[in-house]
């Protein structure tokens, strides 16, 4: 935390939980779906849902699918930049059960394929991702981040510690996530460093692997 | 380095004959391992995102989607300027600017959260107004601005910046504290009068709940920005005049911090106690 966290962050208002942190979520979203969504469907919960309209929630969530920054002054016309972009969009609300009260569920379709994502605004512009595509997650958007996708054996987390140490790349946190014993587990790392497009390619080519995805960190945070 | 508090910070100024800025800005350099000129542009540059926000909403009247807000500061403008002002036209500029800061976060304009978005009006209102009547050089401005942001992280350390966590107080009264203290060392006060003048505005709003009507930040939101402009001013004026705080503003920042964790939730931030349990739209 430093002086620049106290003023700042510069953003559009009218809230950094309700507006700042839904930009980024939504920006995250993009990034993980590796592009423009064509279509977006959002389920909006607890305070998004009742105060979102207000505080701009929905515009938010979509400046950030559409890759605005939060201190970006379009923010306010993402609905026409969004029909603009052919982007189908629609708005639902949900009850997730006991999370966050500034929370949102993504189901994505972009060209490379679907994503779900759900995640909070947990106050002052951060944000915590804690499920993706049915795995349950713990990311924050502040760090560059790989996530990998690999059939449940012992020795993966071994074999990527291993490339990873190879670039120099530090580990911030790692964590692996499964839905089952012995199906398809996620492994999530967060680096201090952007890997080399050779780690990724590397990752990429390991036996077995279904997918490596990366994910620059966000700008803007809180 | 040692921690950060306010005495701690006043004892390093006092101790190397500095202004509090300076200790900020060497901290910020150390601790970011960036060079002080650098964080010095940074801030020239959240600084002129605030001087034009306050510009956008005195000049072009702002309306919300609540219908909560209604140009307000664009009113305050046209009353001073119409001879209205109570207190002379400064006083009325202060009010003018921290309600446009304020309405341009509410009508999804570009502000900088100082600390939060929902107080972004109360230090562009205080240290604007002051430092143009005062003709003061913007380097002067930008140190003070420093100043600002170190009580902030003090506040943030020892207490909180959060309306859910602390009520208004941490929010509305956080930011008249920082700004406060960056009054008096913008008119060459002392360290010790800077940590007065946050004791006092923090003594001033303590207590104060975060009550936000619908869960909007517009009502009361906007209006006590401008409070917290005032409040910054008052507390200034009085530590600069030689008026001594018998607590030491570090205590008087945990008691703001001890203050908010004992406030029901309903007065922090849930729009459920307060003006925001008022029946919404009220009956004709």
């Amino acid at each position: 935390m430093g002086i620049f966290d106290i003023l700042g962050p510069v953003m559009v208002g009218p809230s950094s939980s309700h507006t700042a942190g839904a930009v980024r979520l939504g920006l995250f979203a993009r990034a993980l779906l590796g592009g423009p969504p064509r279509k977006a469907e959002m389920a909006l919960h607890g305070s998004f849902a009742a105060t979102g309209e207000g505080h701009g929630t929905h515009l938010a969530l979509l400046a950030g699918l559409l890759g605005l920054e939060p201190d970006d002054e379009r923010i306010p016309e993402a609905r026409n930049l969004a029909s603009d972009a052919g982007l189908e969009v629609q708005f639902t609300l949900a009850d997730l059960g006991e999370v966050h009260p500034n929370s949102v569920c993504f189901t994505l379709e972009g060209s490379q394929g679907p994503l779900t994502l759900c995640g909070s605004s947990v106050g002052g512009g951060r944000i915590q991702v804690w499920e993706l595509d049915d795995f349950p997650v713990e990311l924050d958007g502040e760090y560059p981040t790989i996530l990998m996708t690999y059939p449940d054996r012992p020795g993966w987390i071994a074999v990527v510690s291993a490339l990873l140490a190879q670039a120099r790349l530090n580990i911030a946190t790692i964590k692996a996530h499964r839905t089952a014993r012995g199906g398809v587990a996620l492994l999530s790392i967060q680096c201090d460093q952007v890997p080399p497009e050779s780690t990724l390619v590397a990752l990429r080519s390991l036996p077995d692997v279904v997918s490596v995805r990366f994910v620059p960190a966000l700008g803007g945070h809180a | 380095m040692n921690t950060l508090t306010l005495c701690s910070a006043v004892e390093e100024a006092n101790g190397r004959g500095i202004a509090l800025s300076s200790v900020f800005l060497a901290r910020e350099a150390e601790t970011s391992q960036r060079p002080e000129a650098e964080l010095q542009a940074l801030m020239s540059t959240r600084i002129a995102v605030m001087r034009h926000a306050m510009k956008r909403g005195v000049e072009q009247p702002q309306f919300s989607r609540s219908g909560l807000v209604q140009g307000g500061a664009q009113k305050l403008a046209a009353w001073q300027a119409a001879g209205g002002g109570l207190l002379g036209g400064l006083f009325s500029q202060m009010l003018a600017s921290a309600l446009a800061v304020s309405e341009v976060n509410a009508c999804m304009g570009r502000v900088v959260a100082a600390p939060t978005a929902g107080s972004c009006g109360v230090l562009p209102a205080a240290l604007f107004t002051v430092a143009d009547a005062h003709k003061i050089p913007e380097q002067r401005l930008n140190a003070a601005f420093f100043t600002a942001g170190g009580i902030g992280l003090v506040i943030e350390r020892l207490a909180s910046l959060s309306g859910a966590e602390g009520g208004c107080q941490a929010e509305v009264g956080s930011a008249s504290a920082m700004a406060a203290g960056a009054l008096v060392e913008l008119l060459e006060g002392t360290p010790e009068q800077v940590e007065a003048a946050v004791a006092f505005a923090l003594s001033n709003l303590m207590g104060l709940i975060c009550d936000p009507v619908q869960g909007l930040v517009e009502e009361p939101c906007v209006r006590r920005n401008a409070l917290g402009a005032v409040n910054a001013a008052t507390c200034a004026e009085m530590a600069l005049a030689g008026l001594r705080s018998p607590f030491r503003a570090d205590a008087v920042i945990e008691t703001m911090g001890k203050v908010g964790r004992r406030l029901p939730e309903e007065f922090r931030e849930t729009a459920r106690g307060g003006l925001a349990a008022l029946p919404f739209p009220p009956h004709a």
